[in-house]
């Protein structure tokens, strides 16, 4: 089904723009194709800096208690040395059906100057200390998508308004948000043309933006009638307190084309400040954009990898204001079908003072971008070598703790 | 080639339109000098007839039981929420009427410098006053007098964690077991001044940090230092000392100052403000260039925009950064004429639909940058499928409501981009099917969207 809507959109924009397909300047940049895997990868940047201490509590820990005695209380138990925030209620049902697990005192390779931007740079880069920060212009995705020859800009989809680095890069990948559409009539889209013509940058820009506007209205078209697909179309309109659920849901829609690989963001995680109240509403949203996907891929949830990962972790001790600073290693989401969940990856390290990164963070025992890189192993049959030397280059992946089923 | 008038009033300005603006880069520059008549002409709200009304808020809601007092609320709160919605529209009503634009691209640019947004509802009362007594008085004399003034106001000491952060020693952190926040202190050093790639450390941070302890806000005076908050000293920053036992204002001031015209910050402000400008690359001798004038004359802003605009660079790459959102929205108001005391005058509706909507739908929200590093810089960002698709329907739309006005959209093109016009564009506008077309394919052109 996806291909004929995809081919009747291109059709449509082709003839509106009074060109044949052979002669149209775009069809390089731009087209649609059949996907190369049946399996999904869905990649969450948590943006802020997550308290991996708070989403997922090392209650087993007798230092725990002495650091964060309010949040002992209310978690969510798993049975072991770890427990979870009580906002991750809605994903029990994925816990115990083993579709959901996390890892902790992990971290990107990143240390010591603890900046946001730096830090983000460094998890969508992929790359180590030893490349400068900003120096390294694409992201890790992209370069995985470099690895794979054939592969379309539909592929990979970069969902929502903010940047997502992780797929910038030479590789061909869409960026589009579901809340933009562009409805142009035929002159005027053959006038901007004209006018973008002597442009590269705006006349791609535009092409791009017309032949998703239209693939999306012609999913809308079809999907009227059937109720399954009417939800998700509804879905991805924005929601108040819950702007992840329109990319999520958008998400979702795309994979369940010829997408095989979609990211997008979830911002403030930043909690300097009374951080009770934070962490409840921002795990709510972590939680509900997880069961959105899960609900918008239908059967395809079997075969999707779901990883939620943050720029760095926050201090163990809370600050003067009932909040966290910026720290080191912290924990990572993952989620999916074909996940082996229900299990908390990673070796604890402990949070006694001495075992501290710097006496004040939790230190990391991992490299998250091992897990990335074994989940894409296990999806997408990648070499070790393409995977230690392209994608994150200089990464020892170290042994497999079986992600994924 | 543009001439010098054009690339002067797009690349360092919001465009072309009114009559009298500065007709080439020397002019630019002098308007950079004298009297800041914009300031005067569309005064902002002042941090003392603010107090008055933050007053009438908490008063409101210790209240609320009482008869008609939820309608009283309600009216505090839809003119704090105007006050804060109103700073966009008397920027752009400034820059409708300057004829010194230079000025309000710098105002601009230090607006994002020192990006603050407010993490409360009471904290959009603070805008106002940080932009108008907080930054502007500033924006043209030193960087160190910029730099504390920015961060030691209340609309920033609330946005990075100041206000909760209280010495762990001093007679207040004693008393209640309250303690550091290091944000400030972080993002002091990260971004306003040295840069990440400057070489302080943890120590240096946590440092500054104590040093902060005690910039607080009050509800009767608005900034104050308090120093029962105050960690006693005295702090070492960047391996020299500050302060005494006593934590005082002036030692807060003394590292700032000291900071200011450090020459990692010297290096990375005149970097950013090349980039800001010129180019997502720009030239490295012109940075070096600036560089060397922030240092001989201790981080005056005049001299520094001086040693950029002399620089043969800076008239090269013409076209090669797109303008932000708030900026196109700004350079759209300005082509289409419309009047400072118009736009200083919407109420609270017209504003809304008029530019609020607008600045979010364009993704770039009025001061509500998603973190302190504020908005991006780079063309691609800003111009891409999904961001020029909002950019078309926006062009539409301007062409709708205007459209019906506009004489001879020929001459539309040339007012608002003169000689920057490209062949192709006045080709098109010619042969448009509607005038509403014509003016929409103009806002929506890469002349118009570049600088």
């Amino acid at each position: 089904m996806s291909k004929m809507l995809s081919r009747r959109a291109l059709l449509k924009s082709l003839s509106a723009m009074g060109c044949s397909a052979a002669a149209h300047p775009l069809m390089s940049t731009v087209t649609f194709a059949s996907a190369p895997w049946d399996n999904r990868l869905v990649v969450i940047i948590l943006r802020g800096g997550m308290d991996g201490l708070d989403a997922v509590r090392p209650v087993g820990d007798p230092n725990y208690a002495l650091t964060r005695k309010s949040s002992v209380n209310d978690t969510l138990k798993l049975g072991g040395m770890f427990g979870l925030h009580p906002a991750f209620e809605p994903l029990m049902p994925l816990w115990r059906k083993g579709e959901l697990g996390f890892a902790h005192a992990t971290s990107t390779p990143y240390r010591d100057k603890r900046s946001h931007f730096d830090g983000q740079d460094l998890l969508e880069a992929g790359t180590g200390m030893d490349v400068t920060i900003g120096a390294q212009r694409d992201g890790w995705l992209n370069r995985l998508l470099q690895t794979i020859p054939g592969l379309t800009s539909e592929t990979a989809f970069a969902v929502g308004a903010s940047d997502m680095n992780i797929l910038r890069g030479p590789a061909p990948s869409s960026h589009w948000s579901p809340r933009t559409e562009l409805q142009l009539s035929t002159a005027a889209q053959q006038l901007l043309e004209h006018i973008y013509h002597d442009d590269p940058i705006f006349r791609d820009a535009a092409a791009q933006a017309i032949l998703l506007s239209d693939a999306i209205s012609a999913d809308r078209d079809a999907a009227e009638g059937d109720e399954d697909a009417e939800m998700m179309m509804d879905m991805m309109k924005p929601s108040a307190g819950k702007p992840e659920r329109a990319l999520a849901a958008f998400a979702a829609d795309r994979l369940n084309h010829d997408t095989r690989i979609a990211s997008f963001s979830i911002s403030g995680w930043d909690t300097h400040n009374g951080q009770d109240f934070r962490m409840k509403v921002m795990l709510g949203r972590l939680a509900d954009a997880i069961l959105t996907l899960k609900t918008g891929l239908g059967d395809n949830w079997g075969r999707t990898t779901v990883l939620a990962m943050t720029e760095f972790g926050r201090t163990v001790q809370l600050n003067g204001s009932g909040g966290t600073d910026h720290g080191t290693a912290g924990a990572m989401l993952v989620a999916g079908g074909a996940v082996n969940g229900g299990r908390v990856f990673g070796r604890w390290p402990g949070i006694a003072e001495a075992d501290m990164y710097d006496r004040r963070d939790l230190m990391p025992t991992t490299d998250v971008r091992a897990y990335a890189a074994w989940a894409m192993r296990g999806l997408f049959g990648l070499d070790r070598g393409v995977l230690e030397d392209a994608v994150f280059p200089g990464l020892d992946m170290g042994a497999d703790e079986g992600l994924l089923l | 080639m543009v001439s010098e008038a054009t690339y002067s009033a797009i690349r360092f300005g919001f465009g072309l339109g009114p009559a009298g603006l500065p007709k080439d880069l020397e002019a630019a520059l002098a308007g950079l000098s004298g009297p800041d008549a914009m300031a005067e002409r569309y005064p902002m709200l002042k941090m003392r007839e603010a107090l008055p009304i933050f007053d009438a808020y908490e008063r409101a809601l210790k209240n609320r039981k009482a008869p008609g007092a939820q309608k009283k609320a309600d009216s505090v709160k839809g003119k704090i929420n105007y006050l804060f919605e109103s700073g966009m529209s008397l920027s752009i009503a400034r820059i409708a009427e300057s004829k010194t634009p230079l000025r309000e691209r710098l105002m601009a640019f230090w607006v994002d410098h020192f990006t603050a947004a407010p993490k409360h509802f009471i904290s959009r009362l603070a805008l106002q006053p940080y932009l108008d007594q907080g930054l502007r008085p500033h924006i043209t004399g030193t960087f160190g007098d910029l730099l504390v003034s920015a961060v030691t106001h209340p609309f920033m000491l609330n946005y990075l964690d100041q206000v909760s952060s209280v010495g762990p020693n001093s007679a207040a952190g004693k008393n209640r077991g309250r303690g550091l926040n290091e944000n400030l202190a972080r993002e002091v050093l990260e971004l306003h001044t040295l840069g990440v790639g400057a070489s302080y450390t943890q120590t240096d941070v946590r440092q500054l940090a104590e040093l902060f302890t005690g910039l607080n806000f009050s509800a009767d005076d608005g900034f104050v230092f308090d120093p029962r908050r105050a960690e006693p000293g005295p702090e070492v920053v960047l391996g020299k000392k500050y302060g005494i036992w006593q934590g005082r204002l002036e030692d807060v001031h003394a590292v700032l100052q000291d900071l200011a015209v450090h020459p990692d910050t010297a290096a990375h402000v005149s970097r950013k403000l090349a980039v800001h400008f010129v180019s997502d690359a720009p030239d490295e001798a012109m940075v070096q260039h600036m560089t060397a004038a922030w240092t001989a004359s201790r981080g005056d802003i005049k001299a520094v925009m001086g040693a950029m605009l002399e620089h043969p660079a800076a008239r090269r790459d013409f076209g090669a950064k797109a303008k932000r959102p708030f900026d196109f929205i700004a350079s759209i108001y300005l082509a289409l004429g419309t009047p400072g005391d118009t736009i200083a005058a919407y109420e609270v509706k017209e504003l809304r639909r008029r530019m609020i909507v607008p600045s979010k739908t364009l993704n770039q929200p009025w001061m509500k940058a998603g973190a302190p590093d504020g908005w991006p810089e780079d063309l691609e960002h800003w111009i891409n499928a999904q961001a020029l698709a909002t950019r078309i329907k926006m062009a539409s739309q301007v062409g709708r409501m205007v459209g019906p006005h506009v004489r001879q959209p020929s001459r539309f093109v040339d007012r608002v981009l003169g000689d920057a016009a490209s062949e192709r564009l006045r080709w098109a506008v010619g042969a448009a099917e509607t005038r509403e077309d014509a003016i929409a394919l103009v806002i929506a052109s890469p002349e118009f969207n570049r600088r």
